[in-house]
């Protein structure tokens, strides 16, 4: 192995362990949402500022790569996809720490009726799930892997385009829980957010791995 | 303790200073990389630390250069010793006219060592540090101008490592080889620091970048900065160093 295998290895372990990271926070938060665990709800906002301190250790790494070693090719662009992937996992530990906040704000669980509705647990579930396979398709370089994540996303989409008409008719009903309900679809938005920051690492270990650029392209040509 | 040291170092070549008050303090099992424009004093500074200076007639140095904390200017050092101590490799590769073996086994021999199984011992321990005995094991006694440039550029490092020098100096060891070879011999600077201290001198920044802990630019016989190669290639303090390392000037 030269010496730039070595450090291009410590820069994806090191990835590897934000990205471990997040993933906990993100579980972390939607056991905090659906058991108002406050506690746990302050424990994800605290650890936010280890996900932060990972991605200004990351930029820094990435940084002194390109400045020594000038990567080519393939390490080039693995350089280039652990940068903006840092970028994605900073912004999807934000989200989340979001979402704790939200919940130190809210004064009782969620009413089961606006959750099911919503379909919001089903939601959380498919954005985890989503930040799970991505991580494992960067760890095993497996670009059949990170495709899944673009059909995924769809579902979470739906659930949000679906949203605002649920939660206003919701309103509607139950006046009382105006400020509940606003809060679940904020938080809606923001799981929104997390199956895009996904969907962004997807494309770039494709970048990485195939060359190939998938920005701004349609979720069928994504999937092929 | 520092390796070697340099302490308020100026050079003369007659009237001509060519280096001007060089304070540098290198660690023990690292790299130091020296980089500047031609003309500079690198080379001239490299030479310092095994007294190669000496055998070109009229000139003069003030200041101290220490290793392992002994000024090895003072009268009676035994100059023999020091270069059996800092080994120096150069930019051509210059192996002997003699077979493979005899190359790294002759250091061994004019320093004394008769012992035939000392020395074959560590003729193949050298040629293996050097990453190179598979590829001449079946044919040591060929002559080393069969080898290719990188492979004989690669048997001199093998020759100086072979006295167990505890520093090595590499004047632009790789300008003369092709992309592969460099990379050969990169890689092996890089395995050699965990033993030995090595100062290289180079024109090549990507290649001090690569190998080197720590960068020394020099500029009309000045040292400039001094400093951890990273911070040097990302974050130099001096706007020189920063215009020399970008292409601006030299």
């Amino acid at each position: 192995m030269t010496h730039l295998d070595i450090e291009l290895q410590r820069l994806k372990a090191e990835t590897i362990k934000m990205w471990t990271l997040v993933n906990l926070q993100l579980n972390k938060g939607k056991i905090s949402l659906l058991k108002l665990d406050k506690d746990l709800a302050r424990e994800v906002i605290l650890s936010e500022r280890r996900v932060n301190a990972f991605e200004l250790k990351l930029d820094r790494d990435c940084e002194n790569i390109f400045a020594l070693f000038n990567p080519v090719a393939v390490d080039l662009r693995f350089v280039l996809a652990v940068l903006k992937i840092n970028n994605n996992l900073e912004r999807t530990g934000d989200i989340v720490e979001g979402i704790a906040k939200f919940v130190l704000n809210v004064d009782h669980t969620f009413d089961k009726q606006v959750l099911e509705l919503t379909r919001a647990v089903e939601m959380y579930l498919a954005a985890n799930n989503m930040m799970e396979t991505v991580l494992e398709a960067f760890d095993k370089e497996d670009t059949s892997l990170a495709r899944t994540v673009f059909q995924q996303d769809e579902l979470v989409d739906e659930i949000n385009v679906n949203a605002n008409k649920i939660v206003a008719e919701y309103i509607r009903s139950h006046p009382d829980n105006v400020e509940e309900a606003l809060y679940l679809l904020s938080i809606i938005r923001k799981l929104e957010r997390v199956g895009d920051q996904a969907k962004n690492m997807a494309e770039e270990i494709i970048f990485y791995i195939e060359a190939k650029v998938l920005k701004h392209r349609s979720k069928v040509e994504k999937s092929k | 303790m520092y390796k070697i040291e340099s302490k308020n170092v100026d050079f003369f070549y007659g009237t001509s200073q060519a280096l001007k008050n060089i304070n540098i303090a290198i660690m023990q099992n690292t790299v130091t990389a020296l980089i500047g424009p031609s003309g500079c004093g690198k080379s001239t500074y490299l030479r310092l630390f095994n007294r190669m200076n000496d055998l070109i007639g009229n000139t003069k140095l003030n200041g101290q250069i220490l290793i392992d904390g002994d000024d090895i200017y003072t009268k009676g050092v035994n100059v023999d010793s020091l270069r059996k101590n800092v080994g120096m490799v150069f930019q051509k590769p210059n192996p002997f006219p003699k077979t493979i073996f005899e190359n790294v086994a002759y250091g061994l021999r004019v320093n004394g060592v008769t012992d035939k199984k000392i020395i074959e011992e560590r003729v193949e321990t050298s040629i293996k540090q050097v990453v190179l005995w598979d590829e001449v094991k079946d044919k040591l006694k060929k002559s080393a101008f069969e080898l290719s440039g990188g492979q004989q550029q690669r048997l001199c490092i093998a020759r100086a490592l072979a006295i167990q020098p505890s520093v090595i100096l590499m004047d632009e060891p790789t300008s003369a080889l092709d992309p592969i070879s460099t990379s050969k011999v990169e890689e092996l600077i890089y395995e050699l620091k965990t033993k030995y201290t090595i100062v290289i001198v180079t024109h090549n920044m990507q290649q001090a970048g690569r190998v080197s802990d720590t960068t020394a630019f020099f500029y009309l016989g000045e040292l400039v900065e001094y400093d951890n190669t990273k911070t040097i290639f990302t974050n130099p303090k001096i706007e020189r160093t920063q215009n020399y390392i970008t292409g601006r000037f030299g």
